[in-house]
Formats: C-alpha cells, sequence, structure tokens
C-alpha cells in the first residue's frame, strides 16, 4: 500500500463508519422549518413541525444561529418558513424601507417571495415588570404611567437596557420618570435581586419564561413607547403554492397564541426542562385536539448520533484536504514563487471567522453540513499544505541527489523517495488539522451541521450545562482519541528508524 | 565511455571549470585528485547529467548526457557518494533493490542479484533487513554499492566514497574496492583526495587543480615525470608525517 492510500485510509475510515442521510423520494410534501438558537423560536417550530405532520408532510427542523441566518436560508430555499418578529423585520430584514404598518410590510417581502402571516397573538418585546412583593403593596400600580406615582422604587436594568437610545434614557423621558443613576445588571442576577427583594422593578421580555416562574406582574405600556415584537410566520411563497394543505394547517397558528401562553411554553421548555418538541406536541394536543406525538430520542441515541454525524463531518472534511492540500503542498515545494504565494493564501483563509464563512456560504451551498464540510475543509488546508511543503523541502540534498542519480524520473522520486521522506510531517498536518476541526465542526451548529454543535447550541439557549457538556465532553474525548489514532498511525506508516 | 569536450561551469560567478577537454576510456579505473574545490566532484556530477555544464557537450557512450534521456543513461551508470546517501525510509535490501523492482524485475531475478552482489561487496547477511541508521559507517557504503552495481551498469562513479571512514575500515575497504574493480573489469570514475588512495586504486590518475588537469597519467609518471611543480607539491604534501619521523 503506498503513502499516500495509508494516509488517506486512516481518515476514511471515520467517514466510512457513517452513512449521510437519506432523502425519500416519495410523494409526501416535506417542510423544512427554521428556528434561531432560543428556546421560543425552537418551541414555535416544533408547534409548526407537528401541525404539518398531522396532514402528512414530513418535516425537519433546522436550527440556525441568529436573524441573518435564518433570513438567508429562506431566500435560498433552504427553509420552507419560519417564526420572525415585526419588529425585527423592520429593524432589521428591511432595514432603511420606510415602513408603517402590517400591510406596507407585507407588501415588501411579498416583493422578495415571501408571504407573512397575520400575528400569531403575543408581542415579544421590552417591558418593565415588577416583584409579587410590590404587586401586593400597590395594588393600583398596573401601567408604566402609574409609576409616577411611586418613589423611593429601586430599578435594575439589563446593560443593554440601560444604554440603547430607545431603552431606559427615552423611556424615563417619555413618561416622565426619575433618572436612574445605576449601572446595568446581568439579566439572570436582575431576576434573582427582584426574588430577593433587593430590586422592584426590571427590564424583561415578554416572553420570557422567568415572569412566570418569578410571579412577576407586567406593567402595561399604556403610552406604547416598546416598539411592536408580534410573532408572525414567514412562509417562502413558492412553497406555500405547492403545499396548499400544509400551509393552511400551519396558518391556524394566526391569533392563537398570547403572551401567557408562549410564557407557558417557554418555562416548561427553558424552567421545568421538557423537550421543546415534547412541549409542542402538547400544544399542539390542545389547542388544535390533534394527536401529536413527540419523539423523543433517549440520550445514547443521541450521542451515537452526534459522534455519526460529528465523524461524518470531520471525516468528509479531512479527507478532501488531503486529496487538495497534499497535491497543493507538493506544487508549493516544487515552484517556490508560487509556493509563497499559495502559503499565504492558505494563511489567510485560516483566519475567515467560521461563522462568518458559513454565513456567507448559505446563497452557495445553504445550510446543514454541505457549507460546514466546505468550511471545515477550508481551514484543514493550512497546515496540511504548509507541512507538505516543509516536509518537502527539508529533504537533504544528498537524498534528492542520490534518488536522481538513480535515475529515477520526477515522479517515481516523488512517490518512493520524498513523499516517504516528508510522510512525518504531512501526518502531524493532518493530525493537526483533524483535532481543529473536531473543534471547529462544533460551530456547526449554527447552520444546523448536526454533531456535537447541536447539543453545545441547546446548552446555550436554554442554559443547560448537562446539555453543553453532552456535545463538549465528547468533542474532547474525540480530539484526544484521534490524536492518539494517528500517533499510532504514525509508528505504521512511517520506519521506525527514520 | 565519457568524453567531455569544451566544458565549462561556474557557480554565482565562481568558475569551477574553465574549459575542459576530457575522454575516459571503457574498462579503465581512472581517479581524480585535487586538493578541495579543485572542480572533481563538480566533473563527477557533470559526467552523471546531474548538473548541466554552461558551455560545452558530455558525452556518454556517445549520446549527449542531456535531455529526456538523462534518467535512462543513469541506469548503466553506478553512483556513490560519501556516507552512502541511502534513503532512511527504507531497508538495505530496499535500498539495492529499490530501482529494479521499479524497473518490474522479477523477484527470483532481483533475489539472484542482491545474493550476488552481497558476496562481492563482503556484507553480513543480517545488516540486509536493517535500516541504514543501525547500519556502521563501512556496511552503509558497501549497501551503496551494491545499489550503484545492482542493474551491473558498464561504469561506476565514486564521489569520496571512503572519505568519513576511519583508518581501519577504510583500508579494509580500500582493499576490497581494489579486488571488486578488478574482478568486474568496468570503467571505474573515482574521486579522492588522497594520493595513496588514488595510487593504491588508479590505472590513471587526473590531478586537477582549479578545474585545469595538470597532469594525467599513471602514479609512476605523476612520481617521476611531473608536468608541473604542483605535482610534487600535491604529492609531497601528502607525505605520511610517519615516515619522516621514522626516516
Amino acid at each position: 500500500m503506498s503513502l499516500l492510500t495509508r494516509c488517506l485510509a486512516i481518515t476514511l475510515v471515520s467517514a466510512v463508519v457513517t452513512l449521510p442521510r437519506t432523502i425519500s423520494a416519495e410523494e409526501t410534501v416535506s417542510v423544512r422549518i427554521g428556528a434561531k438558537t432560543f428556546t421560543e423560536s425552537v418551541v414555535l417550530a416544533e408547534v409548526i413541525a407537528h401541525l404539518a405532520e398531522s396532514v402528512g408532510a414530513e418535516t425537519e427542523t433546522v436550527t440556525l444561529g441568529g436573524t441573518p441566518v435564518v433570513w438567508k436560508a429562506l431566500l435560498a430555499g433552504e427553509i420552507d418558513c419560519y417564526v420572525e418578529y415585526t419588529g425585527t423585520l423592520r429593524e432589521e430584514i428591511l432595514q432603511g424601507v420606510p415602513l408603517t404598518d402590517l400591510p406596507s410590510m407585507r407588501e415588501h417581502l411579498a416583493d422578495q417571495g415571501v408571504l407573512m402571516s397575520e400575528p400569531l397573538g403575543f408581542n415579544n418585546t421590552y417591558a418593565l415588570a415588577i416583584s409579587p412583593q410590590l404587586a401586593e403593596k400597590a395594588p393600583g400600580l398596573k401601567t408604566i404611567s402609574d409609576l409616577r406615582e411611586m418613589s423611593d422604587l429601586r430599578y435594575g436594568f439589563g446593560n443593554e437596557f440601560m444604554d440603547r437610545g430607545d431603552g431606559w434614557p427615552r423611556l424615563s423621558a417619555t413618561y416622565g420618570l426619575p433618572t436612574v443613576n445605576g449601572h446595568g445588571l446581568n439579566h439572570d442576577l436582575a431576576y434573582r435581586g427582584l426574588e430577593s427583594g433587593s430590586i422592584d422593578v426590571m427590564d424583561v421580555y415578554t416572553t420570557d419564561a422567568e415572569i412566570a416562574h418569578y410571579d412577576l406582574t407586567v406593567l402595561e405600556d399604556d403610552l406604547q413607547f416598546f416598539p411592536n415584537y408580534q410573532a408572525v410566520l414567514l412562509l417562502r411563497e413558492e412553497f406555500a403554492e405547492q403545499a396548499l394543505e400544509v400551509s393552511a394547517q400551519i396558518l391556524r397558528l394566526e391569533g392563537i397564541i398570547d403572551e401567557p401562553t408562549m410564557i407557558g411554553l417557554n418555562s416548561r421548555a427553558k424552567l421545568d426542562q421538557v423537550p421543546e418538541s415534547v412541549v409542542a406536541a402538547d400544544f399542539v394536543r390542545s389547542t388544535f385536539d390533534i394527536d401529536a406525538i413527540a419523539e423523543v430520542e433517549t440520550r445514547a441515541d443521541r450521542l451515537l448520533r452526534f459522534t455519526r454525524e460529528h465523524l461524518l463531518l470531520v471525516g468528509i472534511s479531512v479527507s478532501l484536504a488531503i486529496l487538495l492540500a497534499v497535491p497543493l503542498g507538493i506544487v508549493a515545494a516544487k515552484r517556490p514563487r508560487f509556493g509563497q504565494v499559495l502559503l499565504g493564501i492558505v494563511g489567510i483563509v485560516q483566519t475567515i471567522p467560521s461563522l462568518v464563512l458559513f454565513v456567507v456560504l448559505i446563497p452557495f451551498l445553504g445550510v446543514g453540513p454541505k457549507p460546514a464540510i466546505f468550511a471545515l475543509l477550508l481551514y484543514s488546508l493550512l497546515p496540511v499544505v504548509r507541512n507538505t511543503h516543509a516536509g518537502l523541502t527539508n529533504i537533504p540534498e544528498s537524498l534528492l541527489e542520490s534518488a536522481a542519480a538513480l535515475g529515477l524520473r520526477p515522479a517515481a522520486r516523488m512517490r518512493l523517495i520524498e513523499l516517504p521522506l516528508a510522510a512525518r510531517s504531512i501526518l502531524t498536518g493532518i493530525k493537526t488539522a483533524a483535532v481543529i476541526n473536531i473543534g471547529t465542526a462544533t460551530l456547526g451548529g449554527f447552520i444546523n451541521a448536526g454533531g456535537y454543535g447541536e447539543p453545545i447550541f441547546a446548552g446555550i439557549r436554554l442554559d443547560r450545562h448537562d446539555l453543553l457538556l453532552e456535545g463538549a465532553i465528547p468533542a474532547a474525548l474525540m480530539a484526544l482519541v484521534a490524536q492518539g489514532l494517528f500517533e499510532l498511525a504514525e509508528r505504521w506508516v512511517i520506519p521506525p528508524s527514520t | 565511455m565519457f568524453s567531455l569536450s569544451g566544458v565549462s561551469k561556474s557557480y554565482d560567478g565562481q568558475t569551477v571549470l574553465p574549459a575542459l577537454d576530457l575522454t575516459i576510456d571503457e574498462g579503465k579505473v581512472v581517479v581524480l585528485v585535487g586538493p578541495s574545490g579543485c572542480g572533481k566532484s563538480t566533473l563527477l556530477r557533470l559526467l552523471l547529467g546531474l548538473i548541466e555544464p554552461d558551455s560545452g557537450t558530455v558525452e556518454f557512450r556517445g549520446q549527449p548526457m542531456t535531455g529526456n534521456i538523462v534518467p535512462e543513461l543513469r541506469h548503466q551508470i553506478g553512483y556513490v557518494i560519501q556516507n552512502g546517501g541511502l534513503f532512511p525510509h527504507l531497508t538495505a535490501r530496499e535500498n539495492v533493490t529499490l530501482l529494479a523492482s521499479h524497473l518490474k524485475w522479477k523477484p527470483e531475478q532481483i533475489e539472484s542479484r542482491v545474493d550476488e552482489l552481497r558476496e562481492l561487496s563482503h556484507l553480513p547477511a543480517d545488516a540486509l533487513d536493517r535500516y541504514p541508521t543501525q547500519l556502521s559507517g563501512g556496511q552503509q557504503q558497501r549497501v551503496a554499492l551494491m545499489r550503484a552495481l545492482m542493474l551491473d551498469p558498464t561504469a561506476l562513479l565514486l564521489d569520496e566514497p571512503l572519505g568519513a571512514l576511519d583508518p581501519l575500515i577504510r583500508a579494509e575497504l580500500q582493499k576490497d574496492l581494489r579486488d571488486i574493480f578488478r574482478s568486474l573489469g568496468k570503467t571505474v570514475v573515482l574521486v579522492t583526495h588522497d594520493i595513496g588512495e588514488a595510487a593504491y586504486l588508479a590505472d590513471e590518475i587526473i590531478l586537477l587543480r582549479r578545474g585545469v588537469i595538470i597532469q594525467r597519467g599513471t602514479i609512476s609518471d605523476l612520481l617521476h615525470r611531473p608536468a608541473d611543480p604542483f605535482v610534487v607539491e600535491f604529492i609531497s604534501a601528502q607525505r605520511n608525517p610517519l615516515e619522516e619521523v621514522t626516516g
């Protein structure tokens, strides 16, 4: 077996263990539902999934990191629908377009091939909330205007709310409230402060799970200061036309979910740690009288799936990197000027932040494992190209001359002499790429690439360390095992005395 | 066998060979001697086509040593360098058989040739399956010689083959080399700076100085009919100090 085949075999082993997901070619409608990586968005995506499944559709929920990613994925047809907020549409997605009301917003979205539903019912915006103790002490305190009558209140606001122009500074001016000298608090700390009675008023999001948990009273924004963040469903027009029945079914959500309902769903998922899909199934069952059942993976099943997906991401990307980077390293070693340019380019590629790369790749490769593998491949180039180049250029001149003197042609010299002599260095480069990729692949959770990134991102959005560790520990173990296997492989590939 | 005409070579503006004409006849053992930097190693590399002359031509058996046929021509020329130049990732046997295997020789043919050469070069049988770093300096040179002779070339070029060996091993290998040269009857060009070694091995000695042939002849020519005062100087400089002490 030649050296190159051996190197390939080592990294392919991991890839062969698993097979790509198969996509069924049946006539059933399949729906890909987008979600941002926070609890509410994921719960709503699962609700939509259960509704769609109730009319026979196949569904996949695609968790993506942040508004730009989800929006781009919708435009690219990578997902068919997701729940967005009118405030986000106004401030981020349709930025620069003067919008006054929902119809004009709907019109602008239609221009881009996106349909917008009627509001689902709840408004997830900033609000002020007071502690149960205060609510008991001052039963008349119902609106933000009522705060004017109260003195000696202790305010505790989050950093962002304190600093934003449309946060506390303008709110207090609008309502004529006293200026608060103070510093911003961490949101979680503010909740505890309210519970322990060290503060009386804090800023919240109107659907925060904690509102129910701490029994807080949300004050009415009677001057309508806070912008509207009405939840609406966005659908790809093309999809809606093709899947009329499914679209009609999921649009049944319009006007169904009010704030207390959403708070309840968030609270079950986040505070009671019930899996989002179970929370959603229970909701769909009780609200629409539909027999929705959530399939919950056991931890072992989950871990197995994450491991399989993660191995696939790393195995494919590193194997492709070997096929591409070793030849590039050879050319770089043989053509020094081209080599300098090439090493410069792969070095620059290495500095592109992975999240940026993911977002940039959406229009070309969509979301999921494909762009993640492509990004990982790019990151693998530098260590493999550089080590191939270094391994080849460090071969002593006398050995190169001996090989030439034997009468071997350049290609045979490369295969029989130079590559084997550079093998240790090349293998080290591949090992570096593999170990780095095992870590970087977890960021694939940002674009629904699967693997250990999935529990890590879930752990972050649900604030659950057990989920976080479900991804972080196996990833670390996998890196260690990879390191160990490569060291064994070195002994196998490289003769004892070189 | 080899024929150089009007060959010049410089490195970074330093002229190593100004303009050399030289013919080496078939079946002769020719030894190139001279001080360091006299161009003897450069000359050897030119013979093998490892470097190309700036001007002039190098021919091997009437064919110019240039272009695409050079690798094939090299199969007819064995080459041994100081420290052997053995490939560290291959065992002694793999070093010896590398080219033959590459050229798809039959395994039996390879095996019998290796046995033949091992006896010729006096290499212990168990050394064949060791890696170069596990061999002594003398054994490495014996393996290098086997590798050079594997395809039974018509010519053998050796560049300071014994330069890095201690005196006892060197003396032993000098004797073995002479026996091998005599028994094979190949055209041999050997480079050394040691006039004693040259005298012991050579049919013909070529003394080089700054890329110019000062004298060409037998050792007796050089001793008794020096063509230039430098010949006397070079030979006497290498007299064994022991002789002077003991008279």
